[in-house]
This record gives C-alpha cells, structure tokens and sequence, in this order.
C-alpha cells in the first residue's frame, strides 16, 4: 500500500510544564485513506506518548474527536487527509479553556444541556398498559432532524456569539430544546423557556449561521434558533391579547 | 485521597448503566447514586449501535416466538429463565424508552415501526432509522437529568473495586483531568462497562472498549462466563472495521462472491428469493454468515481488494428513497470511507469483530457472586446470548438487565449489614501504589507495541475458525505479553488527562479479558456457536452444554470451571434455517 509523508503541526499545552501552547510539528507516514484521527494514533502509538486527545467510535457519532483542523471546526474522524495538503495544522476547539493538548474544557456546555431541560416533559404520564404514544411520520419529521446532535461541539467552536460571550446558551443546546419543543408527545416549551428565551437564549444569536455550516450532522442549529426566536415573538405578542397571560 | 460517600456506584454511563441509574433513582428517590465513566456518558459505545432493539409488540408475534429465535440463535448455550424473562419485558422497556422520548421510526398508523433481523422469525426489531444505539443513549442520558439524586464523575477511570468479606465496599477511580486518585464508598456497585472488543485488531468497537469493567471484577474474583464466544458481525468496512447494520440485509441488500453470486444459498441457508424472507440467506444469524464468508474465502470466491479480501454488499435495487430514510448512516459511512454508494455501487464488506456474548457470571437479577456487586450490559453475561447473540437483542438486554441492576442494587442497600470496612482504606492505598509504582518504575515495554502483538495473536488464534495449534500460541503469546507488562513503560510522567497511562491501564484490562477469550476457547473442545473449531467440528451436548466460567489466577492461566446451562422449555435440536424454519416473506 502506498503511503504518503504528511508534517503534522499539532497545538500542545501541558499545563504542569508548559507556559503556554505551542505547535509541535511530527512527520507522519500515512495511508491515503486514513482520517486526521489515525495520523494522530499514529503519533500517539509510534512518535509521542505525550500527546493527549479524545476518541473513542472512528465513525461520527460519539462526539469524542471534535477539533480545528487546518482551521476549520471539525471531526478527526470526518477528515479525510486526501481533501488536506501536505501540512496539516491541527488545533483544539476554539472558545473553550484548553484542558490540555486537544482535550478541552466543555464543564460550560454540559451545565447549559441541563439547563434547557432536554427530556420529554408530557401533557399527563403515560402508563406502560396504555403503550406507545403515536406519531406520525411527519411528526416525527418535524424534530427529527435536531435530534440528530451529537454534542461534539463544533458549532460552538465555530460560533462567534459564544466567542464573545460565553454566557449564550449557544446552538447545540438551543437546538436541543427546539428538538423536545417540536415534539407531538412534549408540552414542556413554557419550562423551558426560562433559558431558552432569556437574555442569554436566543436572543443573543447573531444568525451569521456558521454552526449549520460545521455541523458533522446537518442538525441545523441556526434553523432551530430562528424557528424558536419565531414562536417566541409571537408568543410574547398574543400574551397582550385578550386571553393572553399579560 | 478524597472520599466519595453514595449509596450505588454506577461504572459506565452507557446505555446500561443510566437504564440502572434511572430505575434506582425511581426505585427510591432517597438513594445516592453516582455514575461513574471514562468518558462523558454520550460519547458511550452506545452509540454505534445501529440497527435496532427487539421486542415483540404486533399482533402476529408471540413472547414463545422470540424466546425459541433466541434460544436456538444461542446455540442452547442460553439461560432460557433469563431469556424468557427477557423477552417477556423488553417490550415494556422499548415502550418507556418510547414514553421517554426515544424517536423511533414509525408506521403511517403513528405506532412504532418494526424491522426485520438476523435470525428473527417474525419481524419485531424497533428502530430509529440507523442510528437506533445512538437515539437510546441520548434519550436516556438526557432522561437522567431529571433525576437530581443521580450524580456523575464524568471522565473517571475505575481501577479498582473495593471488597471485603465478600461484600463490595466502593470503586476506586482516577479523576482523569487532575489524576488524583478517589474512593467512591458505596453500598451497592453495578458494573456497567461495555465489552472488550478491542483485544482484536479489527473490531467495530470503538477505542473504549477495552474491557476495563470485566477485568475489575475478574480481579476481585468474580468468574468470567462463556467468553470464547466472540462475535463477528458479518458485514464491516474493510479497513476501518467500521460496521454496516444488519438493518442493511434487514431492509433486502444481498452478499455477493466475486462471481455476483448470493453464496449463502451454498451454506444451509435456504435458497435465494429476490425479496428477503426471515430467518433465511442474508437473514441467518450472525455466526453462520461470517462462517460462510471464511469459506468463501478458502475456496478464493471473495473479492480481492486493496484492504483484503472482501465480499460485496449490494442495496443498489432498494433505490435511494429507502436508503434515505432507512439507512442515512450506512450511506454517509460508506461513501466516506471505501467510496461506494450504496445507491449505485456495491460496497466491499468482510467480517469483523463486534460483541463479546461471554462477560461478568450473573444470575437473572444482574447479581454477581460478590455480595452487592451487579453487573448488565455487554460486559455482563446472564446469559441471554448464548454461543451465538441475534442482531437487536442486546439493546434491550442492557435496558431489562440495567434497570434489574437498579432495583436490586437500591433492595440490596436497604437490607445490606453495614460492613466494619476495616481494609478499605488499605485497599485503596494499594491501588494508589500501584499507579504511583508505574511513574517511578523505569519500564522497558511500550505500550503500543504490547497491544499491537496482543490483538493479532487474538487474531490468528480467535477468529471465526479456531484449532488447537493456533489457540495454542495465542495462550502462551498472551502469557508473554502478560510478563512482559509487568515491565510495561509510562512514558508520560504527568498528571493532567494522561491518555499515556489511561492506555497503560487499559491494556492491563486487555490482557486479562484476552486471556480468559483464548483458555475457554482452547478447553472448549466442540464446535457451537460463534466456537468453531476445526479439529472438533461437532457440537457435544454430552461434554458442553454448559457455560465455561474463567477464575483469575495472578501467576498463569484462569482456572476453567463449567456451570449447567439453564433449560426449561426447550430442549437442545438442530439449529434450522431457510424455508424449514418457517420465517416470514416479507
């Protein structure tokens, strides 16, 4: 099998001895089919037992390996070196605190996935004896899609808003709990709307769209936004009409 | 060292792990629960499970239907009081998943749709498109939020449990963004950790699955069951490994040899109908179709390709509006990683491995023989699966033994005697020496090159077709490795998220469950299953039909021992497929 030499440029930092982060270059023989990922195995097992990431499924979908690669937001495991040059610079996720190497900090992201209440919160609960709740396929249509999410964070680390101001709930977990929202079985907007439209919700959404654009998943999370900022809108004007809760 | 004090440790937030969380958070809201992983719990290998979870819920299925397709699938190796209990509640588990919020795919009706399996007569198997592992996993995770006595110690390695007078006291776990050390007291401790896949070089299995849980509990003595029995999915990615459901033959693709030919028909397998019929060709189990291909591949029928030999998977007559909203994964997958599209091109598959039936000896409450110690999930065995687990049944394994662990973990802390835990603290000394032994010590053996000459040795001994010689030198190449370890070399001396001394520690792990893998499968003199040995290639009820359990033993090999198999209602017979099992024409 033929191979290819491929100068990898990787961020480091350890904390315990480094000042700050720096670019450690390694040479890398590869195989033309490989990922970003299996050059970084390649690193790890054969050139550097000290360079640190996450992986674990090698097939987009645990989320692990979320990295900026030649500056884009992206999968180790999605990238494949023959859509990549010779030299290929590899970054952690941008707007999270470096924990170390490629491994980043997402405390921040995980409180803000609880916040937004992410599970189904139904009208009455169900007993097992009166089985399933039905819906439609064009039910399950209308959420699907933001279900998808796999919380590997590259629209975070693509989102300009949360760049400046990590205090926004941000896409991942806005889109989530659009994804609950739209579900036919769920009667849980209101509670959720604490977060979701607060100052810090949707609001703060710029719509420059970029977490669509990275998304491994087409999740669409700026979608999933909009379509939240619509419903909210006019929620707050029929809360001034007759009936409304104003 | 930091003392955690709970009443249940939960190790491994996967889909079995949160199914306990929830179902002892539920059992009694008054329980400290924490789950403990390596990794957050959606990144669990979960995940990656694609095709569905079986369940019998339409008119025209029955529970005697399930339990015979199970038993018979297993080889009569299975517990049939635990697969009748099985299949008796994982319908009422996959309607609560429902209830939870699990998206699955649906009939026109609204009612949840059903999918055809290997080796299932009628079709029963639920499914969220492809993606059905995943959907759980995040349904549950996210379902766990709601419960606020369940606690996480997300990225925690366990090393260690803890156990005295035969009760467990608590889990010792390295807290992996400072490497600090803490004991985790706990009345009750499930073990949740997944298989261990990657003692094989080529797995579906993702870098996680490395066994950790399974060797914890070996090491503090609990037998490991049944675990020759390793199962080849029949139809990954060369190459990466990377697994194309069975929801791929499921949904009508068929396996071609180089000639296009649907060779399966030349393996007992019935005959070769354009449309799929159940329990027949591409619907067989899982065993037989990767024991096809190895003899496609000793008659020089299969493909030659740049990753090896390889048959081909054709879906192109399903048509892209299927493909779509069946199989959107496979389609990504394939095109990504070998450049063929299912819609038009046939995609090179080949056999690989993808489960491990054998885990930590349970009994049908998840209960293991340490007082207080549970285990469900892939890293235990009850046994449901047998020599052989049908494709869709471990979904709902993990969720009707995960919340059995749940209950009986929250029943044991209310009647458990408050141990005197006068050697805990003594304990979880030594555990931190060993570690602090690994930084100081100037080891010679690294750790890639170990796992490397490991994993193949399982290879050549363990695969699909074994014999005496090769399980031989797998035995004594993994006693070598097991010494050589012992000198195994940290070479990063840190303490922040040190993915060198998590690998050190997991290959430890590796090597035990590997060596558990390779004695069974040597004592085992028969052929049965995903066990197929070519120097004994009959099944022998007489002598076998029993479960094989491997007690560690520090200095050399595991000690085989052998348990009677569970049989009520089924007695063994011939394993049928084709026309004469009677499944479906879909």
């Amino acid at each position: 099998m033929s191979t290819r030499t491929i100068t990898m440029e990787v961020l480091r930092y350890r904390p315990e001895q480094d000042q700050e982060p720096f670019f450690q270059t390694y040479t890398v023989p590869c195989d033309p089919d490989w990922v970003v990922l299996d050059a970084l195995n390649y690193i790890k097992d054969e050139l550097d037992r000290t360079l640190s990431y996450r992986w674990s499924c090698h097939m987009f979908v645990c989320g692990s390996c979320g990295m900026v690669i030649d500056g884009e937001p992206k999968l180790g495991c999605k990238a494949f070196l023959k859509d990549y040059g010779d030299k290929i610079r590899v970054e952690p996720m941008a707007n999270f605190p470096i924990e170390r190497d490629l491994v980043v900090v997402i405390d921040d992201f995980i409180e803000k996935l609880e916040s937004v209440k992410p599970y189904l919160i139904p009208k009455e609960p169900r007993t097992i004896e009166q089985g399933e709740y039905l819906q439609t396929p064009a039910q399950l249509k209308a959420f699907k899609q933001y279900s998808m999410c796999i919380n590997c964070l590259l629209c975070y680390s693509a989102c300009p808003q949360y760049g400046l101001d990590s205090s926004f709930v941000g896409p991942s977990a806005l889109a989530l709990a659009h994804r609950y929202n739209m579900d036919s079985r769920d009667v849980g907007r209101k509670a959720r709307e604490d977060v979701v439209a607060s100052h810090e919700g949707i609001w703060e959404c710029s719509f420059v769209g970029a977490c669509s654009q990275v998304c491994p998943k087409d999740v669409d999370p700026a979608g999933a936004i909009q379509q939240t900022k619509i419903t909210s809108a006019i929620d707050y004007v029929t809360s001034f009409l007759p009936g409304g809760n104003r | 060292m930091d003392v955690i004090n709970v009443d249940i440790a939960i190790v491994g937030a996967g889909g079995a792990g949160l199914r306990a969380a929830i179902a002892a958070a539920e059992a009694d809201p008054k329980m400290n629960i924490v789950l403990i992983s390596k990794v957050y719990p959606m990144r669990s290998h979960t995940c990656a499970a694609e095709g569905g979870a079986a369940g019998v819920i339409k008119s025209n299925d029955s529970l005697d239907y399930h339990f015979n397709d199970t038993v018979g699938g297993g080889d009569w190796l299975t517990d049939q009081d635990a697969v009748e209990l099985f299949v008796n509640e994982i319908p009422k588990e996959l309607t609560r998943m429902e209830h939870w919020g699990c998206p699955w795919s649906r009939e026109e009706t609204g009612n949840v749709a059903v999918r055809p399996f290997g080796g299932m007569k009628i079709m029963r198997t639920w499914f969220a498109a492809d993606k059905t592992g995943f959907h759980m996993l995040h349904t549950l995770f996210q379902t766990t939020l709601k419960y606020k006595s369940v606690k996480r110690l997300d990225e925690h390695y366990a090393t260690d449990l803890i156990v005295e007078d035969g009760r467990v006291q608590g889990v010792i776990c390295l807290e992996m963004c400072t490497g600090k050390l803490k004991l985790v007291k706990a009345k009750s401790v499930i073990i949740a950790s997944g298989g261990a896949g990657k003692i094989f070089p080529f797995t579906t299995n993702g870098a996680i699955k490395t066994g950790d849980g399974m060797a914890m509990a070996y090491r503090a003595g609990v037998p490991l069951k049944d675990m020759e029995f390793v199962q080849y999915h029949p139809t990954g990615l060369p190459g990466s490994g990377i697994l194309l459901t069975e929801g791929c033959r499921g949904e009508g693709g068929y396996l071609l040899n180089k000639d296009g030919y649907r060779y399966l028909q030349d393996y007992d397998l019935g005959t070769a109908t354009p449309e799929p019929v159940l329990k027949s060709m591409e619907l067989g189990p899982r065993d037989r179709l990767s024991q096809a291909f190895w003899h496609e591949q000793q008659k020089g029928r299969t493909i030659q390709s740049k990753w090896g030999d390889v048959v081909h998977l054709d879906m192109r007559h399903l048509g892209e509006k299927k493909i779509n909203e069946r199989l959107p994964l496979v389609r990504d997958l394939s095109r990504s990683y070998v450049g063929a599209d299912p819609v038009t091109d046939l995609v090179p598959v080949r056999p690989v491995v993808h489960y491990m039936m054998g885990g930590i000896h349970t009994d049908i409450n998840a209960a293991t023989t340490i007082d207080g110690l549970y285990a469900a999930g892939e890293c235990a065995c009850v046994s449901i699966n047998g020599a052989n687990r049908l494709g869709s049944n471990s979904l709902g394994e993990l969720l009707v033994f995960g919340s059995r662990a749940g209950q009986n973990a929250v029943e044991h802390v209310r009647t458990a005697k408050a141990a005197a835990g006068k050697s805990v603290e003594k304990q979880a000394s030594e555990a931190e020496q060993r570690i602090k032994l690994l930084y100081t010590r100037k080891g010679k053996e690294r750790v890639s090159v170990l796992r490397n000459e490991l994993t193949h040795s399982m290879e050549d001994g363990c695969g699909i077709y074994r014999s005496e010689d090769t399980l031989k030198s797998t035995c004594e190449k993994i006693i070598e490795v097991r010494d050589r370890y012992k000198n195994v070399m940290l070479e990063d001396k840190s303490s922040v998220f040190n993915t060198d001394l998590f690998q050190v520690l997991e290959l430890g792990a590796m090597i035990e469950c590997a060596q558990t893998v390779a004695v069974s499968a040597l004592e085992r003199k028969e052929s049965r299953g995903a066990h197929q040995r070519l120097d004994h290639v009959k099944r022998d009820d007489v002598k076998y039909l029993k479960h094989s359990m491997a007690f560690y033993n520090p200095n050399g090999d595991p000690r085989i021992d052998y348990l009677d198999v569970v049989i009520t209602k089924s007695q063994p017979a011939e394993r049928v497929y084709g026309a004469a099992a009677g499944g479906q024409h879909i």
